[in-house]
């Protein structure tokens, strides 16, 4: 890191720079081959629960794979497509190869260790049941080094950038490095009791405490920041229009980044935890809105005059469905920060259904654009079929709505039948199980909706590797002339 | 605000030097989880405590464990809220100080089934043990997976004082005593369940299975106060 003089970057005319492609192709392949590994067991489990027949005990059951699903997802499809954002933007905004290529190599293989670690152990049962930070302390440390290597990498490639200003992209990238940093070693800190089990150090209330403010904020700095970043470099570049609003960036950065940490205990809304830790939590959810959608409103507006664009571009398209989701979600979630919608979806469908149109619509559809949009750019040929990344689109956008749809309806019904009383004073359905039978037929139709979504993965995957075979046999690395 | 953000503006100075602006940024990131978790660790009376709560027992902690490594958390909270349906669905609602040695906290966030804070003296453990064993078999049209290798697996007992030890480093007040005899305490318990289990009309031979120590936990749960 940079500890000396603001204009310590260097003066370089002329000078040729190779950029390091080959490990944003890496990177590019992980995500897509997990992506479909991830969203595979997401139907799977989405199967489990209408049919408990589909449960193969003891190791592919339901509570041992619905971690599997979401370290997959999150830390496998969504993290290798914010490594591979980042380490393909980074260098060329800051107009430096990468500064080591072995660290970036360290951190490609030592991650994809990480999954695989996760993807035994989990069916395994050896878990600390902590949502997202699931996995045992062994693998913990081994997320602790190698983020340090991408950490130590990221930051000496800007100390030696050649070109002075960082861009918006790089503030959130150094967000999101920073928190999930502190994140990761707040939360997982605990006591072993051999190799496969430790106890957390903090207990009930504290413990809660620190897990929402872990599991919150890695929406926030997992699901959030990069992929802010990923449009702000992504999307002006596909839309060929510089980015709407300089100030509104700095602005949403600033106030994003800050008023994030605090929101945390809205997962905790009527819980154990004190009256006023919930109060806050409510607070600046509320307040997080507006800098959510100063993102939203600088992505938006990037497309003026370019709309008819989007006609001829599905990567477009997918970043508009991507961008207006985010939207969606970050107004949704404020809205159930609130204590008095709280009490009703909480526990409920509901929140399944807020997750989703986050992850589909956001974190994927953010995620296949950038994908359909760098694998002409990296693999030197033409996307093999554009009709096939357009029948994508189409059959992701309707899987995520059937999906949605089905979560909503599922969540407020059975929110409103717990809470039911007759004229009596008694419970209309004091068997859990009424409520249960009455939401089923919901599931099925989001298990049509997610493996909809999940056939859109597919095709995408066909399509990646088609392209790749017509790629030429030698690729060079891509260069710039500094100027 | 505006000499900050204007095209050339401070913010612009800021955007030239990586390391101030990671600085800054680590500062505004620790502020709001700082102000937030301090009182809750420092301030005693956000989490009063309750004289009647106490660890588990050796084998409740066994089964525990066996709840955690189920992933049971990812369909069953632990939580009452304090509404009328809740109270009247579950019984009394939760309180922060019956959490003290919940390490890790077991409250969940989704209730694909019931809530299981109050499930302690429920249901006698026969019921348990046919529940976990076909969960058709007590509640016809339940989705639950049904875990009947937990009625074969034999529990671990040896690996309970450690287990212990780990806990009392974090703070469980388990005594030097309590943890010698624990493979003693956890046997007597079990045989106990199990020779209950089997005159009420269950399977026989329990003792040493993983079920059992399920069954102390679940008995147990949310029973401390009353
Ligand atoms: C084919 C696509 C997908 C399907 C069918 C699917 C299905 C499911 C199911 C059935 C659950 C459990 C819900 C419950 O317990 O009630 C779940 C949970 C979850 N999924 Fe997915 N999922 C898919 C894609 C994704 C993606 C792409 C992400 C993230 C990038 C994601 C993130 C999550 C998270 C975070 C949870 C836990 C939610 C919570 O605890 O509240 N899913 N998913
Ligand atoms: C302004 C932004 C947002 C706020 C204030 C917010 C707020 C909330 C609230 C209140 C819950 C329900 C907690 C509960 O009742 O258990 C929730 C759950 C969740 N949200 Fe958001 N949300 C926001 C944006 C997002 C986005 C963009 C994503 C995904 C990309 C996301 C992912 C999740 C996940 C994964 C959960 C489930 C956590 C769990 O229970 O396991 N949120 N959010």
């Amino acid at each position: 890191m940079e500890t000396t003089q603001p204009h310590a970057y260097r003066e370089s005319r002329g000078e040729l720079v190779h950029f390091d492609d080959g490990i944003v192709r890496l990177f590019v392949l992980a995500t897509a081959i997990w992506g479909f590994v991830g969203m595979l067991v997401g139907a799977l489990i989405a199967l489990q629960m209408p049919f408990w027949q589909a449960n193969l005990g003891p190791y592919l059951t339901f509570g041992r794979l619905r971690p599997l699903h979401t370290n997959a997802v999150i830390f496998a499809f969504a993290g290798n497509a914010i490594f591979a954002a980042v380490y393909y933007s980074t260098q060329r905004l800051v107009k430096a190869r990468m500064f080591s290529d072995l660290m970036s190599r360290i951190h490609f293989w030592g991650w994809q260790t990480i999954i695989v670690s996760a993807a035994i152990t989990l069916p395994l049962g050896i878990t600390t049941s902590k949502e997202y930070a699931e996995l045992e302390w062994p693998i913990d440390i081994l997320i602790t080094v190698i983020w340090v290597v991408f950490a130590v990498n990221f930051f000496w490639t800007l100390k030696v950038r050649r070109e002075k200003h960082l861009y918006v992209a790089i503030w959130f990238y150094i967000a999101t490095i920073v928190t999930v940093a502190v994140l990761h070693i707040g939360n997982s800190l605990a006591i072993p009791a051999g190799l496969f089990k430790s106890y957390p150090i903090y207990a009930g209330v504290q413990d809660a405490f620190i897990q929402w403010w872990y599991g919150h904020n890695a929406v926030a700095f997992f699901l959030t920041t990069p992929f802010l970043g990923l449009m702000y470099y992504f999307l002006p570049k596909a839309a060929e229009r510089p980015v709407f609003s300089y100030r509104l960036s700095i602005v949403h950065f600033w106030s994003l980044v800050f008023i994030y940490i605090w929101a945390g205990p809205h997962h905790l809304n009527y819980t154990s935890i004190p009256e006023w830790a919930a109060t806050l939590g409510m607070v600046f959810s509320v307040m997080l809105w507006m800098p959510s959608w100063g993102g939203m409103i600088n992505g938006l507006f990037t497309l003026r005059g370019a709309w008819h664009k989007l006609r001829d571009s599905v990567v477009l398209r997918m970043y508009v469905i991507g961008i207006t989701f985010y939207g969606m979600s970050t107004f949704e979630g404020p809205m159930l920060s609130v204590k008095t919608v709280n009490a009703l979806s909480h526990y409920t469908d509901w929140t399944i259904g807020h997750v989703h149109a986050g992850a589909l619509g956001w974190n994927g559809f953010m995620t296949f654009g950038m994908i359909y949009w760098l694998l002409p750019r990296l693999w030197k040929t033409k996307l093999w079929s554009p009709r096939l990344a357009n029948a994508h689109f189409w059959i992701g956008t309707i899987g995520m709505l059937l999906y949605v749809m089905a979560m909503y309806s599922a969540g407020v019904t059975q929110g409103l039948m717990w809470r039911a009383f007759d004229e009596a004073g008694r419970l209309v359905y004091p068997d859990f199980m009424e409520t249960v039978i009455q939401i089923v037929p919901m599931y099925w139709v989001r298990l049509i909706g997610g493996l909809m979504y999940l056939a859109g993965v597919i095709l995408m995957l066909v399509n990646l590797f088609k392209t790749i075979a017509t790629a030429p046999s030698k690729l060079d690395d891509s260069s710039i002339t500094v100027s | 605000m505006s000499p900050f953000i204007e095209t050339d503006g401070k913010h612009r100075k800021l955007e030239g030097w990586p390391f101030m602006f990671t600085l800054l940024t680590t500062i505004a990131i620790l502020i709001g989880g700082t102000v937030e978790f301090l009182p809750l660790v420092l301030v005693e009376s956000n989490v009063p405590r309750i004289e009647t709560v106490l660890p588990y027992t050796p084998l409740e902690l066994a089964g525990r464990d066996v709840y955690i490594r189920e992933g049971c958390v990812g369909c069953h909270s632990q939580q009452v809220r304090p509404f009328r349906d809740e109270i009247e669905r579950y019984g009394e609602y939760s309180k922060p100080g019956e959490h003290v040695y919940d390490h890790p906290f077991l409250w969940g966030s989704k209730r694909t089934g019931p809530d299981l804070h109050r499930v302690g003296g429920k249901y006698p453990d026969l019921w348990h043990v046919r529940h976990m064993e076909d969960p058709r078999s007590t509640s016809p049209q339940s989705l639950m997976p049904p875990y009947a290798w937990l009625l074969a697996n034999d529990l671990d007992f040896e690996d309970i004082p450690s287990r212990m030890s780990a806990l009392r480093k974090v703070g469980v007040p388990y005594s030097d005593a309590e943890i010698e005899s624990a493979v003693r305490d956890a046997r007597t318990q079990a045989t106990r369940i199990a020779e209950g289990v089997a005159e009420t009309g269950g399977p026989d031979g329990l003792e040493d299975k993983e079920i059992v120590a399920l069954v102390a936990y679940l008995q147990r749960l949310g029973t401390d106060i009353n």
